[in-house]
């Protein structure tokens, strides 16, 4: 009787793509993904007076600091404050967004234990908390540049490229990392000294005219978040659109980093709950 | 596969045979591997793999289990502690996939395991009940639809807009009911027959869950007080270290069950 009857709602046997079912699960659920992402960014800062305008002066804040700590050693950078603000709210975006996924992974797996969601979803929605906060950022990021007399010039407009670019590598990071995490809970506390390492890296509160000429090549070709925050510097800072090249290496990392954290993530995700 | 585990009675009661089942499964197991050792790093863990030594002990949490709870049925699961009743709730709730074998679930289900889990109390209680409806696969629009009557149900009106932190616990698993319960469902599973507020609201769950099967929804139902599942179910199942020892006629299986725990 029950093979003759429609498809059933649920089946445990799965399709072979499961990469595309989570995708379709995600799409379903975009509301809860909605949800979440305003729960997180209203009860970040729910019982502040300022509430979500932290969101704008943190960056600021920390841009005022590394203004005053480095504007001498790098006076030779024009309007470092802005120089730094371009590439810290890249770097905090792609930060925090890769550490919130993990925790929630960590932490948050209990709710995935008692009801269905998709697994991905506590990932996402830290990637779109992420987004959130860093479109505030970028306000006090414009006040600045103006401030400091960098014009913005209209090469701003490929900033939503930039934005797409470092949300895709976020997010393959993001699915890696927490595929780990379910793991080795280790990982997150690993993940904080090696993301420590990365930032000093990465020339954001220095410019890369510092690095020996022959290291160079190592320390920023193959680091790809130096091609990723390239992509919001060029337009931001320098009023200049990235090359061809430069765009295809940053597009290029970026769209590998989340197909391989995307297959890693959906091969693994049904043996999450076994494993809380 | 191996079947050890034919269920020693098997009573089946006649007038849900021709209907449809809503839940089905088919020789299911899920094993969980419980290291032996705990690794304490990725480091340690890595070598121990590279050198083959990960040992596993193996527990089948469910063990051949195959299930059919048909249209409109009240089907009652009965065991002790650690039994595998939790894991076939999850199973059918698609919490788990199963490690071997088939679920096939037919229509709609609302799990009433976790009322109010991921409720946020900073959060005021409508905004709550947004993410809450959201967070059982509700979209936006359709909780709208139905905040009314959630509303209504809960009796919370007065206090719709205030920070969850400062409902009382019963005005929260009030909420969390009124929200899983909003929506007709297909299938309807239930670890524990609840014990949510005071007695004049626990009058209004039953009369709801009572009205979900009038209009024919089924019902699964994990219980350890068998009373209850000789006074609801049409049916039931005693499930021992993950098998199901029998399965049939309520009374007949409770009596199966209560006769293995005073031996």
């Amino acid at each position: 009787m029950s093979s003759a009857r429609a498809k059933p709602y649920y089946d445990s046997v799965r399709s072979q793509w499961k990469a595309m079912d989570e995708l379709v699960q995600v799409i379903r659920y975009r509301d809860l993904l909605w949800q979440l992402v305003r729960r997180d960014v209203l009860t970040r800062y729910k019982r502040s007076v300022l509430g979500v305008v932290w969101t704008m002066l943190n960056p600021l804040g920390m841009m005022i600091v590394l203004s005053v700590a480095f504007s001498q050693l790098f006076s030779a950078t024009r309007a470092y404050p802005a120089y730094v603000l371009s590439g810290i709210v890249a770097w905090t975006f792609f930060a925090q967004t890769t550490t919130s996924s993990m925790i929630q992974m960590v932490w948050g797996s209990a709710l995935l234990n008692r009801i269905y969601l998709p697994r991905s979803i506590f990932v996402t929605s830290a990637i779109g908390t992420g987004l959130v906060n860093l479109g505030l950022s970028l306000i006090p990021l414009a006040l600045v540049m103006v401030a400091t007399g960098v014009p913005l010039r209209a090469t701003i407009l490929f900033l939503p490229v930039s934005v797409a670019l470092l949300t895709m590598f976020s997010l393959g990071v993001a699915l890696l990392l927490s595929t780990l995490a379910v793991y080795f809970p280790d990982v997150a506390e690993m993940y904080q000294i090696g993301l420590t390492a990365w930032m000093y890296l990465t020339p954001i509160i220095y410019p890369e005219e510092i690095l020996p000429q022959a290291a160079r090549p190592w320390i920023l070709g193959l680091n790809p978040m130096y091609h990723l925050i390239s992509m919001f510097r060029l337009p931001l800072y320098e009023g200049s659109l990235p090359s061809l090249g430069e765009f295809a290496l940053a597009a290029g990392v970026a769209a590998l980093a989340l197909l391989i954290g995307w297959f890693a993530f959906t091969e693994k995700m049904d043996e999450f709950a076994y494993r809380a | 596969m191996s079947s050890p585990t034919v269920p020693e009675v098997s009573l089946e009661t006649a007038p849900y045979r021709s209907a449809a089942p809503v839940v089905q499964l088919d020789d299911v197991g899920v094993r969980y591997r419980v290291p032996l050792e705990r690794y304490g790093s990725f480091k340690e863990y890595m070598i121990r793999r590279l050198q083959g030594r990960v040992d596993y002990h193996e527990l089948w949490a469910l063990d051949s289990v195959s299930l059919a709870v048909h249209e409109g049925e009240v089907f009652g699961v009965v065991g002790r502690n650690g039994a595998g009743k939790s894991t076939l709730l999850k199973v059918i709730s698609r919490v788990l996939r199963p490690t071997r074998g088939r679920v096939r679930v037919w229509g709609h289900v609302a799990p009433l395991l976790e009322l109010g889990a991921g409720f946020h109390s900073e959060l005021t209680g409508r905004e709550n009940v947004f993410l809450n409806g959201a967070l059982l696969g509700h979209m936006q629009a359709e909780i709208a639809r139905k905040f009314e009557e959630i509303l209504e149900f809960a009796d919370l009106e007065a206090f719709i807009d205030a920070p969850l932190r400062t409902f009382s616990s019963g005005m929260v698993a009030r909420l969390g009911f009124a929200v899983a319960t909003a929506w007709d469902p297909d299938l309807l599973i239930l670890d524990e027959v609840l014990a949510v507020g005071d007695e004049a609201f626990q009058q209004k769950c039953h009369h709801r869950i009572q009205s979900f099967q009038h209009k024919g929804a089924t019902v699964v139902l994990v219980s350890h007080n068998l009373g209850q599942i000789v006074a609801l179910c049409q049916r039931a199942m005693w499930l021992d270290h993950g098998a199901v020892r029998a399965e049939g006629e309520p009374s007949a299986v409770v009596a199966r069950y209560r006769e293995s725990q005073q031996a």
